[in-house]
């Protein structure tokens, strides 16, 4: 075999000590990560910032955080978040931040990834994971496509779009993932888009001060798999489309959210209620054993 | 007053029971799981057990789920375990890959039936061996324990929470349908006697900045940083540098994959593990067997070298990684190699490697459904060592 390449840590450390902390948000960054990998007008950038920023409104410290991500282009954005990152196999990130969370029951536990990944691969887990209202936090960012690979059909994909796997348009019905969310026992869900940047924030912190499951999709631009094929224009038109299709629908009825190609998109917090989560469940019924549980 | 974890004194179990307490015992305190025939009297031990330990237990929706979640709670650091049998081990095989490549602790126990697909959920088979050790994709270092008694499935399982500790990966106790489903004496030893080993962690000393969470300091396994220790460590299934960083280079990749491989392979001579009767000198032949075929095996050769012949038994303990030395050695002064095991000749493929062609390698397969009677063993056995000695 060949020689072993050598491993130097001091070359990250050159690197941390002339690009990091410049900005006053890179304590939520990690050292030496940045620039990210997104095309120029992906929604993903928007949504890092956004979650940093939700964690800094509702006074979160990195360390009280882990970030659990599946695969695909949101699922790169645990890599750069400077907490407790887990960046796993596709469409199980929600059954390894189960894993974590009730191992860890006092950590803030999120969960970031696409619509592929948490619901066509990792489908079930999601539905089940909303249904035991483990206490999560579900960031789904939906660009009605798979990025990664280079803007494939996905089960968000509005009809008649079209993708390199659906180069005749979609001829699918695609998932409403508020509905989706809402009917497995999500005890929050709110949709917005890559524009509604504060509305985000203020979205994101007020999961955080939330017991269970919660669930936020976030419409982001994909120009480059997603918006070429269907004449969206760049990310700044898919931005503009947002602002003025977008109709803020506090409190709708789930089932009635479905989006269209280059229909009006509803957004704004769609469901808000409480319900004992796993860990109360579990907890009190140790009680009832006399045990010493603790989780 | 909360239950003991250690159940100190004798017991009458079946193997899949003893197999829980051994965790139990070993300080495992998640548990995540999926029914599944043979393997689901484990899983219905632990939702018993665990709430009354201070553990926890939870039934996931499928096999790929438990794998993820008990990786994820082995980041939250507690010991974790999952328990399942063929079809559920080959859904899993996904996040063993993921908890090789991120270095996560963990036992997987695979009470074997007969396959491929649902095949015999109710009777034995050992034909997942091979699947075990490559099961999923890419190149990585594995440790496959076979217990062969229900005081073993208690013992083994123990050892395999410590070697899963020591070099940092997922350790599959790979049993099969009748050591589950058996009941035998189980002596379960005080908790004070029972040695737990610890994985390796940053020293308190170093800086949260100067810690290097996928480099291995002292031998070949980094010390691992759990949940919520501040070290903000980035955990990747992708490709990644001594940061966790991923890193998209031939360079990365050589370091990383011949480390996992490397970690098990210069350590195999305390990792395996044998059982061992009659194999000095010269031999006729040597039984290798394994799992509920050992027991017939032991039996087989026991009567044999009663009866005079120059017969030895060699039992894997330990199936992965394979004692390559050792039957490299005995190939040298045996006539022939007879390896029973309920499969078309997995384990047989090793011996034969190994053997290099200095011993022939006699296989003796069943499909599955049944084990192999002491006596077919035997008759083997007396037929390979009349031809030796005519």
């Amino acid at each position: 075999m060949r020689e072993l390449p050598g491993f130097d840590p001091a070359d990250l450390k050159a690197k941390v000590a002339e690009d990091h902390g410049l900005h006053p948000m890179d304590v939520y960054l990690k050292p030496g990560r940045i620039p990210h990998i997104w095309c120029a007008g992906c929604g993903l950038g928007v949504v890092l910032s956004c979650f940093a920023q939700g964690l800094k409104r509702a006074g979160l410290e990195p360390r009280e955080c882990a970030v659990v991500s599946g695969i695909g282009c949101t699922g790169r954005t645990a890599g750069y978040l400077n907490m407790d990152t887990y960046h796993t196999t596709h469409g199980r990130a929600i059954p390894f931040a189960t894993g974590l969370k009730l191992s860890k029951p006092d950590m803030s536990v999120h969960v970031i990834s696409g619509d592929g990944d948490l619901f066509a691969i990792g489908g079930n887990h999601m539905i089940h994971a909303a249904r035991r209202n483990i206490d999560l936090k579900v960031l789904c960012v939906n660009n009605f496509n798979y990025g990664m690979t280079g803007g494939q059909v996905a089960p968000t994909t509005p009809i008649d779009a079209r993708t390199t796997t659906s180069p005749y348009g979609n001829r699918e019905h695609p998932f409403n993932l508020p509905h989706m969310a809402h009917a497995a026992g999500a005890v929050y869900v709110a949709r917005w888009t890559s524009f509604h940047a504060r509305q985000l924030v203020v979205a994101i912190s007020e999961t955080l001060q939330k017991k269970g499951f919660t669930f936020i999709e976030v419409i982001a631009p994909c120009p480059t798999g997603y918006g070429r094929p269907n004449k969206l224009g760049s990310g700044l038109d898919e931005m503009k489309f947002y602002r003025e299709n977008s109709v803020v629908r506090h409190g709708a009825d789930p089932s009635e959210v479905d989006i269209g190609l280059k229909g009006r998109i509803a957004v704004g917090k769609f469901i808000d209620v409480d319900k004992p989560t796993f860990q109360d469940q579990y907890r009190a019924m140790v009680g009832t054993l006399g045990g010493k549980g603790k989780k | 007053m909360a239950d003991s974890a250690v159940l100190t004194g004798e017991h009458f179990l079946i193997g899949d029971v003893a197999c829980a307490e051994g965790a139990l015992a070993a300080g495992c305190r998640f548990f995540a799981g999926y029914p599944i025939t043979p393997a689901t009297e484990v899983a219905e031990r632990m939702a018993r057990r665990m709430p009354r330990v201070g553990g926890v237990y939870i039934q996931m929706e499928d096999e790929m789920g438990s794998m993820a979640a008990i990786l994820g709670a082995s980041w939250g650091g507690l010991k974790s375990m999952t328990s399942t049998s063929g079809p559920g081990f080959s859904l899993m095989t996904e996040n063993i890959g993921l908890g090789m490549m991120t270095e996560t602790p963990c036992v997987i126990v695979n009470v074997m039936r007969g396959g491929p697909s649902t095949g015999l959920p109710t009777l034995v088979g050992q034909a997942d061996v091979m699947q075990a050790r490559w099961g999923s994709h890419g190149d990585y270092g594995s440790i496959s324990i076979s217990p062969s008694s229900p005081q073993e499935m208690f013992d083994l399982t123990f050892t395999a929470f410590n070697l899963a500790e020591t070099y940092r990966l997922p350790v599959v106790v790979l049993t099969d349908e009748i050591v589950g489903h058996m009941s035998e004496k189980v002596i379960i030893p005080k908790a004070l006697d029972i040695k737990l080993a610890k994985r390796p962690k940053p020293p308190a000393s170093l800086a949260r900045e100067d810690y290097v969470p996928f480099m291995a300091v002292d031998g070949l396994v980094p010390p691992m940083a759990t949940a919520g220790e501040g070290y903000n460590v980035h955990v990747t299934g992708l490709t990644h540098d001594e940061w966790g960083y991923p890193v998209m280079k031939d360079t990365a990749q050589e370091r990383l994959v011949r480390r996992l491989v490397d970690k098990i392979r210069l350590n195999v001579s305390d990792i395996i593990m044998t059982e061992e009767n009659g194999l000095d000198g010269q031999l006729d032949a040597v039984v290798v067997a394994y799992g509920c075929t050992a027991r017939s095996a032991r039996e087989a050769v026991e009567r044999a070298r009663q009866k005079g012949l120059a017969v030895g038994f060699l039992r894997l303990v330990t199936v992965w990684p394979f004692p390559e030395e050792k039957v490299r050695e005995l190939a040298a002064r045996t006539g022939v190699f007879i390896v029973p095991e309920i499969n078309y000749g997995q384990i047989a493929l090793e011996v034969e490697r190994c053997s290099g062609g200095r011993a022939e390698t006699v296989f003796m397969g069943l499909m599955g459904g049944t084990m192999h009677t002491p006596e077919e063993i035997l008759a083997v056995i007396e037929e390979f060592s009349s031809r030796r000695n005519p």
